[in-house]
Order: C-alpha cells, then sequence, then structure tokens
C-alpha cells in the first residue's frame, strides 16, 4: 500500500534523493504554504531531514504524502480542516482539526441567516480526530459540516473515528425524521468502512436524535455493531464516554433556550422581508391610487402608518414571539402571534395617532390586519422549535386558516369602504 | 415548554414492553417513564411524534404517526397533495425550516 503511494507520485521523476525532495513539494503543497519542511539529499540515496526533529519531520512528509494521494485518489482537493492523516488498519485516513477556525465559524453565521446552509456539507465517509487507533471510539454524525464541525470540536485532546453518513448535507434530526440519518446508511457506511477491520471493540456511537431514524437493533443484527444512543448535544459526548456510556438527563434532553430562539428568528424575519416588499408595492398603490390616476404625495404620506405597522408586525411575529415563547400566554402558536401582534400594534397606532389623524375604517383594518399577520409569522416558527409535533401545527392550522382568510376578508371590506369615502368627498 | 394539550398520536402497548429502557434513552423530552419493567406515558403533552421511541422498539410496545411539526411544511403538503414534508435541501428549495 505505501510502496504503491510512493509510486504513484515518483513516476518518471530521477533517483531516490530527487523523488524525495518532489514528495515534499507534494506534502508542502498538500499542507499550504505554511509546510515547508527542508529536505536535502547527501549525495548517496539517503535524505537528510534539516533540525533536529528528523524523525518528526519525516513522519509528518510521509503521512503528508499519503493524504495527498489519498485526495487524489478521491479526486478531491484538501479541505483546510483537515490536518494530516492517520494510517490505519484498512487505509490512510484523514485527519481532522478539533480546533474550528475563524472562517468555520464565519460560515456557521452564514449558516443562520441564509440559503448557504444549502450547501454547506463534507464528504461522506471514515475521519480520524488525534491518534485514532483500533480501540478508539467511533462516533457518528450527518455531513452537515455545522454538525460535523460542532462534532470535531467537542473531541478536542481525543482520539477517535468519524464516521459521516451522506444525508445530503442535512443536520442529523432533520435528516433522521426523513429517514437519510437512518439504518441503511449507517450500515452501508460501516461496511464501506471496514469498522470491523478498523477497530476491535463492536459499537459505534450515534446521536441521540439520530433515533428517529436509526433503528439499533436493526444495525447490530446486520453489521455487529451495537448502537449506543449518545447524548443529544456534541459538547456532552466526551463526558458520556468517560461515565462509562452513560448520559444524564439534562443530556437526554433537547433546549430550546433564549439564545437558541433568537439564533433562528433570522431565518423567520428575512422570508418575511421579502413578504413585506410585496406587501409595501400594494400598499403604495392603494393610497397612491385616486381617481385620476396614482398620486405619489398620497402613497408615500397615507400609506405611511401601513407601512410602519407592516414592519411592527414582523417584529412582533417574527422576532418578539419568539424569543419570548415561553412567557407569552397560550399554547396555539398562532394566539402567541396574535397576542404579542396586538400588544405592538396597539403600541404603534397609539405612536402613529399622536402624529396623524387615522380614518376610523383605517384604524379598524389596522387592529385587524396586522396581529393576524403576526400571527401567521409566529405559526411558521412552529418549523424551527424543538417540541412541536405533526399532529398539534395540524390542529392549530385548521383553525388558523379559517381565522386569516375572515381577518383578511373584514380588512379588505374596511378598506374599499375608506377608499370609497374618499372618493365620495 | 409544551406544546397543544392532548394532541399526539403516542400510544403505549405495555403489555408488550420487555423492558429494555432503549425508548427512555432516546426520547428527547422524557415523555415515558417504566415501572416494574413495563413502559407508560408519563406526559404526554411533551411528546412532538419525533417517532425516536417507535423506531427503537423491537417489541412493538409504543406507536405514534411520525411527521413534522412546521405550519409551512404542513401548508406545502396541503397545496401539492402530499404528506408534509420540510423538503430541506431538495434541488432549488429555499427557506426550508431546518
Amino acid at each position: 500500500m505505501v510502496m504503491e503511494n510512493l509510486n504513484g507520485i515518483n513516476h518518471g521523476s530521477g533517483n531516490k534523493g530527487e523523488s524525495y525532495v518532489l514528495l515534499c513539494r507534494y506534502a508542502a503543497q498538500a499542507f499550504g504554504d505554511g509546510y515547508n519542511p527542508q529536505v536535502f539529499s547527501d549525495g548517496y540515496g539517503t535524505q537528510v531531514v534539516s533540525g533536529a526533529r528528523d524523525a518528526q519531520v519525516v513522519d509528518d512528509v510521509y503521512k503528508a504524502i499519503c493524504l495527498y494521494t489519498y485526495c487524489r485518489a478521491q479526486r478531491r482537493s484538501l479541505p483546510q480542516w483537515v490536518t494530516g492523516a492517520v494510517m490505519s488498519k484498512t487505509g490512510i485516513v484523514p485527519k481532522v482539526a478539533t480546533r474550528l477556525t475563524a472562517k468555520d465559524h464565519w460560515e456557521h453565521v452564514m449558516c443562520r441567516v441564509s440559503a448557504f446552509r444549502l450547501n454547506y456539507s463534507v464528504q461522506p465517509g471514515l475521519y480520524a480526530v488525534g491518534e485514532a487507533g483500533d480501540n478508539s471510539e467511533v462516533l457518528v454524525t450527518a455531513n452537515y459540516k455545522y454538525s460535523f464541525d460542532l462534532l470535531r470540536q467537542s473531541l478536542d485532546g481525543l482520539s477517535a473515528w468519524i464516521l459521516v453518513l451522506d444525508t445530503g448535507g442535512i443536520n442529523v434530526w432533520c435528516a433522521a425524521g426523513k429517514g437519510t440519518f437512518g439504518t441503511d446508511e449507517l450500515v452501508r457506511r460501516i461496511e464501506e468502512a471496514r469498522l470491523s477491520e478498523l477497530v476491535t471493540h463492536r459499537h459505534v456511537i450515534v446521536p441521540q436524535l439520530g433515533a428517529p431514524g436509526v433503528k439499533g437493533y436493526a444495525v447490530q443484527s446486520a453489521t455487529g455493531f451495537s448502537v449506543l444512543f449518545g447524548p443529544v448535544y456534541a459538547r456532552d459526548v466526551v463526558s458520556y464516554i468517560k461515565n462509562g456510556y452513560q448520559a444524564t438527563r439534562q443530556m437526554r434532553t433537547v433546549n430550546f433556550t433564549f439564545i437558541d430562539r433568537l439564533i433562528l428568528t433570522p431565518m423567520e424575519i428575512i422570508p418575511a422581508i421579502k413578504k413585506y416588499f410585496i406587501f409595501s408595492l400594494f400598499i403604495l398603490v392603494f393610497f397612491g391610487l385616486g381617481p385620476t390616476g396614482i398620486i405619489f404625495n398620497n402613497a408615500i404620506h397615507r400609506g405611511l402608518p401601513f407601512l410602519l405597522l407592516g414592519a411592527a408586525s414582523i417584529i412582533a411575529g417574527a422576532l418578539l414571539s419568539p424569543i419570548l415563547l415561553p412567557y407569552v400566554p397560550f399554547r396555539s402558536f398562532a394566539a402567541k402571534g396574535w397576542v404579542v401582534g396586538l400588544v405592538v400594534v396597539h403600541g404603534c397606532v397609539h405612536l402613529i395617532s399622536q402624529l396623524v389623524h387615522m380614518d376610523k375604517f383605517l384604524l379598524a383594518a389596522s387592529y385587524v390586519f396586522f396581529p393576524m399577520a403576526s400571527s401567521f409569522f409566529t405559526l411558521q416558527f412552529t418549523g424551527s422549535t424543538t417540541f412541536t409535533g405533526l399532529s398539534g401545527v395540524k390542529k392549530e392550522l385548521k383553525y388558523a386558516i379559517i381565522f386569516y382568510v375572515v381577518m383578511s376578508a373584514i380588512t379588505l371590506v374596511a378598506l374599499i369602504i375608506y377608499k370609497v369615502n374618499i372618493w365620495r368627498f | 415548554m409544551k406544546y397543544l394539550s392532548k394532541v399526539s398520536t403516542l400510544k403505549a402497548f405495555p403489555e408488550n414492553c420487555a423492558g429494555c429502557g432503549k425508548c427512555l434513552d432516546v426520547c428527547p423530552h422524557s415523555v415515558l417513564t417504566m415501572a416494574a419493567r413495563r413502559i407508560s406515558i408519563h406526559d404526554i403533552d411533551r411528546c412532538m411524534e419525533c417517532g425516536a421511541c417507535t423506531n427503537n422498539c423491537a417489541f412493538e410496545a409504543l406507536k405514534v404517526k411520525t411527521g413534522v411539526g412546521c405550519a409551512s411544511a404542513i401548508i406545502n403538503g396541503f397545496l401539492t397533495n402530499s404528506a408534509p414534508s420540510c423538503d430541506c435541501g431538495a434541488a432549488g428549495s429555499v427557506g426550508t425550516c431546518c
């Protein structure tokens, strides 16, 4: 295997000494510019690597070459977070960093605010952490890079294997719900990675949230590897292992803290803002529309209160309701959003009416429409929570949709009456 | 935090239970409890119908109708006349839910 690798790179080059220098250049290439070991030929076919750490450098170079060859064979470039290679019984396994870089953190922020996360994945397969060997634990995760990053970060100082399943770049829990993080994929990856040759023990650690997709007993009967469901959060996995594969009740429970909720709001607010542009256009046309055409001045002046209230309903429904979730009365999300919306709209109407006169039909429309819009945005948040179920959301949708249709109709009538009144006088 | 009361489709069949406790390990909301090697539902209102317990029960001691608790997924499913799915990561999907 090793000779094969060396020969693969060595083709066509001259003497042994030269090829070694060439290999080191490949290594430098594989590791980036920061890695540049000095290698000299002593003229007799043996190599001298400069410095006192000879053995170490030679070893590093050797691993780099193996890794480079591995990447070439896999037809992919070397990711930044691969720092070396581990020679295992089953071949060369890329070794990953356990410290995240500024780039990783920046990418995580991007995942939270945009569609960036839809294409944020790592190559499925086997990876090594530290000096993983035949006694090391095997930890299973999804190939969403954010999930992978959280796992490798939590393994700092440990030697372990990471087995990455192909979930199409989706996190463990969502993928498990769909079955892509599932029994079949895990069985396939265990066989493909030749785990039975790689390690001497017979268990893999699967994150607890993979359980909706992975049937532990079925994996065991298919592969001989028992599935140990680890903690919910990667940060607890080391204590889980040290406790003899025992997770505390706390490690087994999914949280939904203030910060968790806050982090999820951008993905509610951004789609809402897209709807807001369409809404604004409609409002400007509606208020500008006169018997003689659209009057720009009217559009701005008369439309402004509604534009402000529209923005307020987004803040209420997509930001305030989610972060204040446990403190808002009612269990229904539609009701929570409506309550918060009503409070915010009332406050805004109070402020606006200090500055400008609001027609009584517009006032009615404001109180009917904007709390409803807030309710709708909060209802969307059910998809981001860690505790809402299908039956519950279905139930409240049934009532909410009727409510939304009726409220929209009332708004429309109020606006038409307002417009007719304006045009008449 | 709890969601709507008494809506979950989770059902326990303690007569089938072998007392292995796998379901207790995988439940993310401590819905279940075990007494005398028989499973029972401790707090149904915490159940989010994820299916972790039923998927890992080899004895059919638990049953649930699983699915995503996501309003837009259910609306999309209704509009396209298919099962509710958030289609996370599916080609061309934007603004997915997870």
